[in-house]
């Protein structure tokens, strides 16, 4: 069994951990800075940004509103170029039909490309436990999964570990699963990635079975769509003889047309590329060319209940670019596990509590896990807006039907609230507040806001209050 | 026009400087504000941690007190924001649609100090003069939500004798975010500690703003790690005049030396 984010603390503890580890702390801020640069000289390259994301975002609402016509369109076609579809609930369920379909191969070994969807469903698991070994072959999720750490980042999953990291990983780590690091592997990128190679290329060559994700289905021909950039996804999404696609049901777009306004935005908004190197397309299955069985399960788990939140329901249209976890000031303090979901960052902080409610501490900590400063909206490709959807969510906490509930704050936060309605009483409390001022403690302010003075002191209060000088002074005429 | 200063809760009780300046800065371009004083608070602290119940019943008192006015001035980005931000979806919430109408009705009305002095007043010199080294953060609510632009850039450039150092990651978020600063204190003390070191590699005397708020909190780091840098909102920038002369105790800008 690899480690899973079960049983995660809340993101406040697990932040408090994170933001003292200084070398996490470098490493994800030096990542997030250099992609941040790349992609925002790329962005700057193109006049009609602004509408790209106005398109993208049209369209994924779009097929947010007609969702089951176009799974029902994307079956249709796939099983007429010869797939096999497969329809799953959730989690539980989209394991248990890929562990049939691989046990029916008969196969031990199987590769992976990256794929999010399988990290969320916690598919490597489901798959150890029948005794079968699914290899990564992304070079992140592999530094991943030979390090028995969990992902940080939809794009890149290794994003919070460096070079030195990885190089202790790999010579650590490979010769358990196949083709040791060479001797004397040093932490020279090309050095890593050649180690890499060697490793994986046996895997891919002797693999008969691949499961995969993809960034997109074309629903008009029933077409997969994989981007990547080392071109390790491609090399599974031809050389197996079986190929097991998962997909979440909101990656539908309808047409090809379409297809290339989200190809214009990926590449750009998530690695700052102008075009990923690798795209891979592939309808059915083709005689003689690449696999010749090909399954594809649709994958619920939840997302027809983020879909029945009306505000939250946009978090459905993210092609998990990862642009908003890089520009987040508070991912970069925290890295992505914090947030305790392979999906982190500001999409994270909306998209765990509606996929999975809001009843457990952990997530119900997640939309709380923002200072609403709102860099995040203005990158997404999508238009998400993600301070709309935090508000919203931080409602359902406070107010709505999610069972974590605050009582203490809600109390307080109406005592205030009482007050400030009523002008003879708050006029009173200002005037406190000024008589009050000496007997606050400026450098410890008592639980629960004493998390403010741990790294800042409390201003004076001033004698004289805005309120009381306007009275004296006659609004400062005299 | 009747013109009435929302001043905030905040600056009523802990930067009462701000509002006077305000009110001062008003008075010489010729706008006598009133001051209702059954005016309380925003809801903000409220909205934002998702009390939109209670928020309601704010909107609808500033509703009250500030409904008959035909432009209300708030020396606050933050706070300037909400009527036109939240106070319909918190109406909407509570199912009160005549709060609702009321308050898209005054909302336009609603006026950020630096948007009221640049769009409604038309001015950009506002006669100022402040010798000394500044530099200002734009605060998130001021860049993102209810952007003012380059308003408060305009204004600071045009004050005479001015020396303005532009602030390095300027566009980053100080760490307050209202509870936030109380819920995840760890993350946010991080994200304060970088904007206080750029604050610092300015070499500025003054840190201005549009919003307390966040200069509470930056502010507050600075004095923690005992650190002279005065954090001042852009209103008592704007407000002193050569009649004033330089502030005292502030180190003069080299421009000013060098004259
Ligand atoms: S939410 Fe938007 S910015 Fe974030 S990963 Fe998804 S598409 Fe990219």
């Amino acid at each position: 069994m690899s480690r899973t984010f079960v049983g995660w603390p809340a993101f406040p503890q697990a932040a408090a951990v994170a933001t003292r580890d200084a070398q996490l702390r470098a490493n994800v801020a030096r990542a997030t800075g250099t992609i941040r640069a790349k992609r925002a000289k790329l962005v700057a390259e193109r006049p009609d940004w602004e509408e790209l994301r106005d398109s993208a975002a049209a369209l994924k609402d779009d097929v947010l509103t007609h969702l089951d016509t176009y799974l029902l369109q994307v079956e249709e076609k796939v099983t007429a170029a010869g797939g096999t579809v497969h329809w799953a609930r959730d989690a539980a369920e989209a394991n248990r039909i890929v562990t049939d379909l691989v046990r029916a191969t008969g196969e031990r070994e199987i590769v992976k490309v990256k794929s999010m969807l399988t990290e969320e469903i916690g598919l490597d698991n489901a798959l150890a436990a029948a005794g079968i070994d699914a290899r990564e072959t992304d070079l992140a999720a592999a530094i991943v999964q030979l390090g028995d750490d969990l992902p940080s980042h939809v794009v890149v999953p290794a994003l919070h570990r460096n070079r030195a990291e990885i190089r202790d990983i790999f010579v650590r780590e490979m010769g358990r699963h196949g083709r040791p690091a060479p001797e004397g592997l040093s932490d020279d990128p090309p050095q890593l990635a050649e180690a890499a190679r060697l490793h994986m290329r046996e895997k891919f060559l002797k693999a008969k079975v691949a499961v995969s994700g993809a960034n997109f289905l074309v629903a008009e021909t029933g077409t997969a769509v994989v981007v990547e950039s080392e071109g390790n996804g491609r090399m599974c999404l031809t050389l197996a003889d079986t190929l097991i696609t998962l997909v979440g049901l909101e990656k539908v777009v309808p047409t090809w047309r379409d297809l290339e306004v989200f190809l214009q935005l990926l590449a750009r908004n998530a690695t700052g590329e102008r075009m990923a190197p690798y795209t891979t397309t592939w309808t059915g299955t083709t005689p003689g060319d690449g696999p010749q069985t090909f399954h594809l399960v649709l994958v619920d788990n939840g997302r027809t209940r983020a879909l029945a939140d009306e505000v939250g329901r946009q978090a459905l249209r993210c092609i998990r670019c990862g642009a908003c976890m890089n520009i987040c000031p508070v991912y970069e303090r925290t890295g992505g596990q914090s947030y305790g979901s392979v999906y982190p960052g500001p999409i994270g902080a909306i998209l765990n509590p509606l996929l999975k409610g809001l009843d457990d501490p952990q997530t119900a900590s997640l939309p709380y896990a923002s200072s609403l400063c709102g860099a995040c909206n203005d990158v997404c490709p999508v238009r998400i807006r993600f301070t709309d959807v935090l508000l919203e969510l931080r409602h359902q906490v406070a107010e709505g039907d999610a069972k974590v509930k605050h009582p203490g704050e809600k109390a307080a936060l109406r005592a205030v609230g009482a007050v400030m309605e009523h002008p003879a009483a708050w006029n009173a409390a200002i005037r406190a507040a000024g008589k009050a001022g000496p007997l606050i403690p400026k450098k410890k302010l008592p639980k629960p806001l004493s998390g403010w003075t741990d790294s800042r002191i409390v201003p004076g209060i001033p004698k004289e209050s805005f309120r009381a000088w306007w009275e004296r002074t006659d609004g400062g005429t005299e | 026009m009747r013109t009435a200063l929302f001043v905030t809760c905040l600056n009523d009780g802990l930067f009462p400087r701000s509002g006077q300046a305000t009110v001062k800065l008003l008075r010489r371009l010729g706008v006598e504000v009133e001051f209702p004083p059954a005016q309380s608070c925003c809801g903000q602290m409220h909205w934002n941690t998702g009390y939109r119940a209670e928020t309601a019943r704010l909107a609808a008192h500033f509703v009250k007190v500030f409904g008959e006015y035909d432009a209300v001035v708030v020396p606050s980005a933050s706070c300037g924001g909400m009527p036109g931000e939240a106070y319909e979806r918190a109406a909407e919430t509570v199912g009160d649609a005549g709060l609702a109408r009321a308050v898209r009705e005054l909302a336009p009305r609603v006026h950020e100090l630096t948007g009221f002095l640049t769009d409604v007043l038309d001015v950009e010199d506002v006669g100022a003069y402040f010798p000394h080294r500044v530099t200002y953060h734009p605060t998130c609510h001021s860049l993102r939500a209810a952007p003012v632009g380059a308003r408060p850039y305009r204004l600071l450039r045009a004050v005479a004798g001015i020396e303005f150092i532009e602030l390095p990651a300027q566009e980053e978020c100080c760490g307050f975010g209202g509870t936030f600063s109380v819920k995840n204190p760890a993350v946010s003390g991080a994200m304060n500690a970088d904007k206080a070191r750029h604050v610092l590699e300015t070499g500025a005397s003054v840190l201005a703003a549009v919003d307390n708020s966040c200069l509470m909190n930056i502010g507050g780091r600075l004095a923690k790690d005992g650190h002279t840098v005065r954090t001042m909102h852009l209103a008592e920038i704007l407000a002193r005049t050569r009649a004033d002369g330089p502030v005292l105790d502030l180190p003069h800008s080299t421009r000013e030396l060098t004259r």
